[in-house]
């Protein structure tokens, strides 16, 4: 290139490593030489420690709580117990789903491992010392572990404090331990073209309990400090801002005394969302001692009490032409929320997005109703890396369309293509109320066929099961097929919003005098890598180079208001914040670029990094020349700086999908699956960072295989959680994890500033349909209809057994 | 409870403390040395966030008495830096293949990943994930880790072919 050649266009976008590049990321610095800041890493002058005593009963009454020995331990500074909080008003808590929880044990205990008292001592051995020392005496009392005998007339009455409450935070209640039901659609239209149908196909359909179950627990360090009344509050929060508020709301602490500040996060999937016993008791145990408590789960606390996930018991009919154009759905959903209400969805959705169960098909009529019931487990209902119950509703229609698949002896792939919402129906309105905003479902799903050669795929798994019959191998090849649409970026205000607070989010910028920046959102990432993709976002949009812009989230002092990362909203929500605050930065740098080239602000265009004079590109000032200016030089009519903020309140969600094909190799005799292969196609609109979205994938699958082929919170009929460490609860190591082939189609949110969807749950929404049809399909010629998830080995056995495989 | 004396070196550096003889490997490392790269997730042995390199062994520091480690020589994350403050390989490798999201697994990853390669220069794919599967992951899936030791294996390979 000739030395005098300016750089191009093309050569300048490159240098700002905006949109589409493969960026390094900015967090590993720290995080590869163990220089993260985790809230376990926090250590405040004085700091005390807390630690629950903890029931071990699922249903009992409390009759006394003895706290003397405990007292009397050297170290021990502190017991609190419900009678401890109740002059506060802090014995129980809102939860995010307007029902209440106890803080601390008040009068009866509904789960195992529900918080009775919280011990306070100088350090974390003296209060699990202490915590051994407090002596409970407990009366145990009927046990219900199953939500359907939890609504017969006859079951023991969980909830007393709700004693004759017939009306509940989401309608009318029918039975003491219902919660609430929730409908959506025609019912009757849908019953009528089901009565009418050629093919029917009906299934109780169960996605077991699991736990989100992040590398790092929940947990926090409180800090009153009494000279200046200011309450800080670290934890480990996917929503900061909503914590303060709520903490403000049931402290009555002044919302500007109280900052909070999530530090590094070592992962959330749903489970830092909801607001715990043990943040609650550490404010407290704040305010009492004058010192700062700090507050870590171990791993057992971790699955037994904060969060759970699923538990859906759903009911389905799907009815068709002979030809197999789908007519109708229907679904009836038992919900198990546990012993309180704590799920964490939008007010005005107690089942979460489970009405995008009609999927990525157009049908026509479809009906949903979920009954939320009480149980005696662990409260909850979290949305585990999933859009409040998107994967629910993903695995319920991906496994009736292979039912219905099976009763109209069709191959699934093309049931699902005849009946795929086509490119030219969106913006589509689905039966259930959703405007899905684009897709092209058509050339994904060819793509992902061509890819894997599925046709290939069926003649061998032919050849395999003639093999097989002929006694030559003992191992069935399953094909799973899932094609899945999400619903992401909560939401609208206008009917999303959690106790009230609105959905939006928000970034504010402000653009320093030599041309770098500082970017504040109010998000938190949790590894997701919003320092390097925010940064990104930006540089397109400001024409500086993302290695030039700091992103900083999670400290409410100084981060605009948000509703936080969870949901795959950060993009959907804050990303477009983001793009909306730097365009308003540059409509400002416009006019201040216009008047230093003594040109009409009209007569200059935006080009990557500097706005030029049109049809003159060699005069041109930088957006680094714009941004000393804006300081620097009086401009008339301007006031001086450069910063800008925007509050995105989005118009509608965004619809990622994808089409996902695994293939697996079963033992019969064992249950061993092999997974011989994984292709996933996301769409996620556009790409801000290919390589974290690969990322993403990788890890969202892995989640997914888990779920789908071991990994579950058990409980036995007397409420004993049987899953508490993680040598019960499965997660898969690197040695049973495949390598992933990942694939991509681009179809833009037409309503997102830049286009983007969001892309981090898909992988688990869409895996854990695809890995257990492929289950499903391995065995579905020897009579194999619907078998309960997680497959793992020993249910893959019986099922073999059950088939009469083992001969 | 009384304390008892106790002597080790951590990343070349000997130092000392009381600590009482049920204190956690772990516990002293973070709370008395504030060397707060290993990090605690399941305190079972099972999750390996909390890995050091104990007398040239990997060893899980959520199960190791603080006593058992007395007169040890031990290397946490941190000492995995190049003198110079620079990313050693393996952490390099790690933030080059995207082998870290949350980041909290990763000082345990990467110094098992470092004793892996001591006992095996020029791993498989299948001996690195046979190598590293008492680390556990919620992120990554594990694929760009595995990428990251084997990229690492390379470079380490290719320096010592150099210096030879």
């Amino acid at each position: 290139m000739n030395e005098m050649t300016p750089p191009s266009s093309e050569e300048r976008a490159k240098g700002l490593k905006g949109l589409g590049s493969a960026r390094k990321r900015v967090e590993d610095v720290r995080f590869t030489q163990g220089k993260g800041n985790y809230v376990d890493d926090i250590r405040l002058d004085g700091m005390l420690f807390g630690d629950f005593v903890r029931s071990p009963y699922a249903h009992a009454r409390v009759k006394s709580v003895d706290k003397s020995a405990a007292l009397a331990l050297p170290g021990v500074v502190a017991v609190l117990t419900a009678e401890d909080l109740e002059p506060l008003g802090l014995h129980w808590m809102p939860t995010l789903a307007g029902d209440k929880q106890m803080v601390l044990a008040d009068g009866k205990v509904l789960f195992q491992g529900q918080e009775v008292a919280f011990v306070v001592a100088e350090d974390r051995y003296i209060a699990a010392d202490a915590v051994e020392l407090v002596e409970v005496d407990y009366e145990d009392l009927p046990v219900v572990v199953d939500p359907f005998k939890a609504l017969e007339p006859d079951a023991p009455v969980l909830r007393d404090d709700l004693a004759g409450k017939t009306e509940g935070a989401h309608g009318p209640r029918r039975h003491h331990n219902h919660i609430f039901t929730w409908e959506q659609g025609d019912r009757e239209a849908a019953e009528a073209v089901i009565a009418e149908a050629d093919v029917v196909a009906e299934e109780m359909i169960y996605y077991h309990r699991t736990h989100p179950c992040p590398l790092e627990t929940c947990g926090c360090v409180a800090s009153m400090d009494k000279v200046s009344g200011k309450l800080t509050l670290h934890g480990t929060f996917q929503a900061p801002h909503a914590v303060r508020t709520i903490a403000s709301l049931i402290s009555g602490i002044a919302e500007h005394n109280i900052r909070v500040i999530s530090p590094d996060i070592g992962g959330g999937f749903g489970n830092k969302v909801g607001v715990y016993p043990g943040y609650v008791c550490s404010i407290v145990a704040s305010i009492v001692t004058g010192k700062p408590v700090k507050w870590v789960e171990d791993r057992m606390d971790n699955l037994m009490s904060t969060a759970f996930a699923r538990d859906y018991w759903m009911q389905g009919r799907i009815a068709a032409t002979k030809e197999g154009r789908i007519t109708g759905l229907w679904c009836h959903t038992t919900a198990d929320h546990g012993a309180f209400d704590a799920c964490a969805d939008p007010t005005k959705f107690p089942a979460g997005f489970m009405n995008i169960c009609t999927g990525s098909y157009d049908i026509p009529v479809a009906y949903l109703s979920v009954d939320g019931v009480y149980t005696n487990k662990a409260p909850g209902g979290v949305a585990y890396r999933c859009s409040f119950r998107v994967t629910e509703a993903a695995y319920f229609i991906e496994r009736m369309i292979e039912i219905l698949a099976l009763k109209l002896g069709m191959d699934s792939a093309e049931l699902r293509r005849i009946n795929f919402i086509s490119k030219e129906q969106f913006p589509y309105h689905s039966a259930l109320g959703w405007e899905y905003d684009s897709g092209d479902y058509h050339t994904a799903w060819d793509k992902a066929l061509a890819a894997v050669d599925y046709d290939g795929l069926r003649a061998e798994q032919s050849e395999r099961l003639k093999a097989f019959k002929r006694g030559e191998t003992r191992k069935l090849m399953g094909i799973g097929l899932t094609f899945f649409t999400e619903i992401v970026g909560a939401g609208p205000v206008k009917n999303c919003d959690i106790l009230g607070l609105g959905m939006f989010d928000s970034c504010e910028i402000r653009i320093h005098p030599t041309g770098s920046a500082i970017a504040r959102l109010g998000t938190i990432s949790q590894g997701q890598g919003h320092a390097t993709t925010f940064a990104q976002i930006l540089a397109s949009e400001i024409g500086l180079s993302a290695d030039d812009i700091t992103i900083e989230e999670g400290d409410t002092d100084t981060a605009p208001y948000g509703l936080g990362t969870y949901g795959s909203r950060s993009t959907p929500v804050a990303g477009a914040a983001t793009a909306m605050a730097g365009r308003k930065i540059r409509a400002k740098a416009q006019m201040i670029a216009a008047y230093l080239l003594e040109v009409h602000d009209d007569d200059v265009a935006f080009d990557v990094d500097r706005f030029a004079v049109k049809g003159a590109p060699e005069r041109f000032k930088t957006m680094k020349e714009i941004a000393f200016a804006a300081y620097n030089q009086p401009i008339p009519g301007l006031e001086p700086g450069l910063e800008a903020v925007s509050y995105y309140d989005p118009p509608n969600m965004t619809y990622p999908f994808g089409a996902y094909v695994s293939v697996l190799d079963i033992d019969v005799d064992t249950g061993v699956v092999d997974i011989r292969q994984f292709y996933a196609l996301d769409d996620c609109g556009t790409r801000i960072n290919p390589m974290i979205i690969d990322g993403q994938i990788h890890g969202g699958v892995t989640e997914a295989l888990a779920i789908a082929l071991g990994q579950e919170i058990v409980y036995d009929d007397m409420g004993n959680m049987m899953t508490g460490t993680l040598m019960d609860f499965f997660i898969p190591t690197s040695w049973e994890t495949p390598n992933y082939v990942t694939d991509f189609t681009v179809t833009p949110s037409p309503h997102h500033p830049i286009g983007a969807k969001g892309v981090g749950e898909s992988p688990n929404v869409g895996g854990v349909p695809c890995f257990s049809n492929a289950v499903h399909d391995a065995f579905k010629s020897f009579g194999l209809t619907q078998t309960h998830m997680p497959h793992d080995h020993w249910r893959i056995w019986r099922t073999a057994k059950e088939l009469g495989l083992h001969g | 409870m009384s304390k008892m004396h106790v002597k080790l070196t951590v990343n070349g550096r000997e130092v000392e403390g009381l600590a009482e003889p049920r204190t956690l490997l772990i516990h002293f490392l973070r709370e008395d040395l504030r060397i707060t790269g290993p990090h605690i997730g399941c305190e079972t042995s099972h999750c390996g966030a909390c890995t050091i390199d104990m007398d040239g062994k990997s060893v899980k520091s959520c199960t190791v008495f603080v006593a058992q480690a007395d007169g040890a020589d031990i290397t946490t994350v941190e000492g995995l830096t190049n003198p110079d403050g620079s990313l050693g390989v393996i952490q390099e490798m790690f933030k080059e293949h995207h082998g870290l999201q949350c980041g909290f697994c990763t000082p345990g990853m990467i110094t098992r990943a470092h004793r892996l390669l001591q006992e095996n220069s020029a791993p498989t794919e299948a001996e690195v994930r046979f190598g590293m599967a008492g680390n556990l992951c919620r992120c990554t899936g594990y694929q760009n880790i595995v990428k990251a030791i084997l990229a690492s294996a390379d470079m380490l390979n290719a320096a010592k072919e150099a210096a030879e």
